[in-house]
């Protein structure tokens, strides 16, 4: 059997998700459509947050995607630091800007909702805070891609800066939670109790969820494309100089 | 003591510059690189030193045994010349400075503030600082840039004292130093070939 | 290293800046507060902790880019990369040297800007503390930055990217050890807690500073 590090070469690498691309982006856009159709216009309002309690079809995927994006960058700068293969340090790199996008929506969506919830658009509240501080480290990371000139430089630094800001973000969650205990709701949805959040709304929740883990992942693949592809020009005028 | 390259080859901001390069050096000798700008001499010294990786071949030489000098001096103007020299000797465990300070003619200046040296005599005491590190093989970029002639035979002078105490050297320069046993290494047939097609690996090229 | 270390407290009195800037700020800083938020005694005393800790960190954070940059510039550090001292030594003695001219400095200031502000008496006492338990923390956090974007041409404004969400637990416990300590109440968990963050800040830290020294050396 073939192995998976075989996928780690550039040239595969471009191959492989040429093909599978368009199917996944027309797969996320279905799953899309169809998810947030279903929440917002075939639920039944809730009968304490009135129609207020659909935002949640963006809000819970987006800061889904906000936290494991990260990991998904720490899995790639591990593998890189490990392994060397450059495809995964330009995956990381790719899904950085992703990322920090969907912590602003679940951080703008999450203020929309709380706004008539708690009378509030802003709380210092531990889920609130550390998605502010998951921001932070998103920024940095990706404005320490873009100061360091030489390429494998970069990804070295970025994926130590990852590896430690990984860390610091654990930490800095739990700090969070020693000094303001908060307004949010715990988690919604988990394993044990899926009763929760009624069935009426878990479906589409459950497929919205899926839509944007569809959605992340072809954004991904394109913009590794891109930078493989950046990456490669630059190599070629590299080339050019040596002659 | 014995530096022996092997089939050694060296790359800059991810592009190979040298390959294939091989030399035995033994206690006593001295070798001088030549090679047009950019040919990878600096590379080539820094990867000795252990500075940085090489991405092929072996370096017979541990990292503890080689004292390296580059275009900048690592001299801190607010120090007086014997303070910047103490602080190195004390780095590598060494004690004396007495012996430097009078190779490179130093006496007279070493109570002055290295910021208010010239040109040349901070070049001086950067090429004193190698004296005191106490390792056996210097790596030497460039290291007569701002000498007057003098200077430069009092260098030479300093080199062939450490290759007769059984030490080592390997010099990029363009000058005539004087040194009487030294080879000569022109890199310029180990530069690194264009890779051929269009097909490219794991490192674009 | 202890030659380094040495070199280093010197290289910092003779330039003139090392411990004169940093504490200047901290005096600005906090002599800004009661202009931006008014001469009330009660609210200055009240939010005295928090305000010192900020001007600490901040003043901190100012001097973080002369930990490696001078040494990078004059070729300092490649030299000092191939001495026999691992990297990881070179870096923690850099901190610690951070720690002994910046920070130990603004530790020692602290108390008397508390008077500014109004803090109350008993505050005294564990505001240094926590600012002697949490301050090693800032400095070799702050060398991590400082080995990040060594490279970097004006990477002050980086460096400060980079490094404040860093200080965000450390400056949540030390803050929080001041202030219930200003107010009464029981401060252990929180200044373990601190203490916790230091010892592992400087326990690890030095291996991912050197990792990434390393390479911005090559």
């Amino acid at each position: 059997m073939a192995s998976i590090w075989e996928y780690a070469n550039p040239r595969k690498f471009l191959e492989t998700s040429d093909r599978v691309l368009p199917w996944l982006a027309a797969l996320a856009g279905v799953a899309l459509v169809v998810g947030l159709v279903w929440g917002f216009f075939f639920t039944p309002d809730d009968y304490r947050q009135g129609s207020t309690v659909k935002i949640i079809y963006l809000h819970v995927p987006s800061a889904l995607i906000a936290i494991n994006g990260w990991l998904m960058m720490l899995v790639a700068s591990l593998i890189w630091l490990i392994r060397r293969h450059h495809v995964s340090a330009l995956a990381a790199r790719a899904a950085a800007p992703i990322g920090a996008t969907m912590t602003v929506i679940a951080l703008l969506t999450g203020a929309i909702w709380g706004q008539p919830m708690w009378g509030t658009w802003w709380a210092w509240d531990p889920r609130l805070t550390s998605f502010l501080i998951l921001f932070l480290f998103y920024l940095g990371y990706i404005a320490l891609w873009a100061a360091v000139e030489d390429d494998d430089t970069a990804a070295d630094l970025t994926s130590i800066l990852c590896l430690v800001g990984s860390v610091f973000a654990v930490l800095s969650r739990y700090a969070v939670n020693f000094w303001n205990q908060g307004l949010h709701q715990g988690a919604s949805l988990s394993m044990d109790k899926a009763d929760n959040v009624a069935n009426v709304f878990y479906l589409p929740l459950l497929v919205c969820m899926a839509a944007f883990v569809l959605l992340f992942l072809a954004l991904v693949l394109l913009r590794t494309q891109t930078e493989i592809r950046a990456r490669r020009m630059r190599a070629l005028l590299a080339r050019e100089r040596m002659s | 003591m014995e530096l022996v390259v092997k089939e050694l080859g060296v790359a800059r901001g991810g592009v190979r510059v040298l390959e294939g390069l091989s030399f035995v050096l033994g206690a006593g000798q001295a070798l001088i690189l030549r090679g047009p700008n950019g040919s990878g001499k600096t590379t080539l010294l820094r990867v000795l030193a252990g500075l940085q990786p090489s991405v092929a071949g072996r370096i017979s030489v541990s990292r503890d045994s080689v004292a390296y000098a580059s275009h900048a001096d690592g001299i801190k103007g607010q120090l007086s010349v014997a303070e910047n020299l103490h602080f190195w000797a004390r780095l590598h465990a060494e004690r004396d400075i007495t012996r430097a300070l009078e190779a490179f003619d130093l006496r007279a200046l070493q109570d002055r503030l290295a910021g208010a040296l010239s040109a040349g005599q901070k070049r001086r005491l950067g090429l004193a600082r190698l004296m005191v590190t106490g390792r056996p093989l210097w790596l030497l970029d460039e290291p007569t840039v701002s000498l007057d002639s003098e200077a430069v035979a009092l260098f030479g002078a300093a080199i062939e004292a450490h290759l007769q105490r059984g030490g080592m050297a390997v010099i990029a320069t363009h000058i005539d130093l004087g040194l009487t046993s030294a080879r000569v290494l022109d890199v310029t047939p180990f530069r690194a070939r264009r890779p051929v097609g269009d097909a490219f690996d794991e490192a674009f090229l | 290293m202890i030659a380094l270390l040495m070199r280093d407290l010197r290289l910092a009195v003779r330039a003139g800046g090392g411990f004169g800037l940093g504490l200047a700020f901290f005096l600005i800083v906090v002599a800004l507060v009661p202009f931006s938020v008014g001469p009330e005694t009660a609210l200055l005393a009240r939010i005295a902790p928090g305000v010192l800790w900020l001007g600490a960190l901040l003043a901190c954070l100012l001097s973080l880019d002369r930990i490696l940059a001078l040494d990078w510039e004059d070729g300092s550090l490649d030299l000092l990369a191939t001495a026999p001292i691992p990297l990881e030594g070179i870096v923690s003695v850099k901190a610690l040297a951070h720690w002994i001219t910046t920070a130990l400095p603004l530790v020692i200031a602290a108390p008397v800007l508390g008077v500014l502000l109004s803090l109350p008496a008993q505050g005294y006492l564990w505001l240094i503390v926590s600012l002697l338990v949490g301050t090693p923390a800032l400095s070799v956090i702050g060398t991590f930055g400082a080995a990040l974007t060594v490279g970097i041409k004006r990477g002050g404004l980086l460096l400060s990217l980079l490094v404040l969400p860093l200080y965000v637990p450390v400056l949540i416990f030390g803050a929080e050890v001041a202030r219930r300590g200003a107010e009464g109440q029981a401060v252990q968990v929180h200044l373990l807690l601190l203490g916790a963050i230091t010892c592992g800040a400087m326990a690890l830290l030095p291996f991912a500073s050197a990792a990434v020294l390393r390479v911005n050396l090559r």
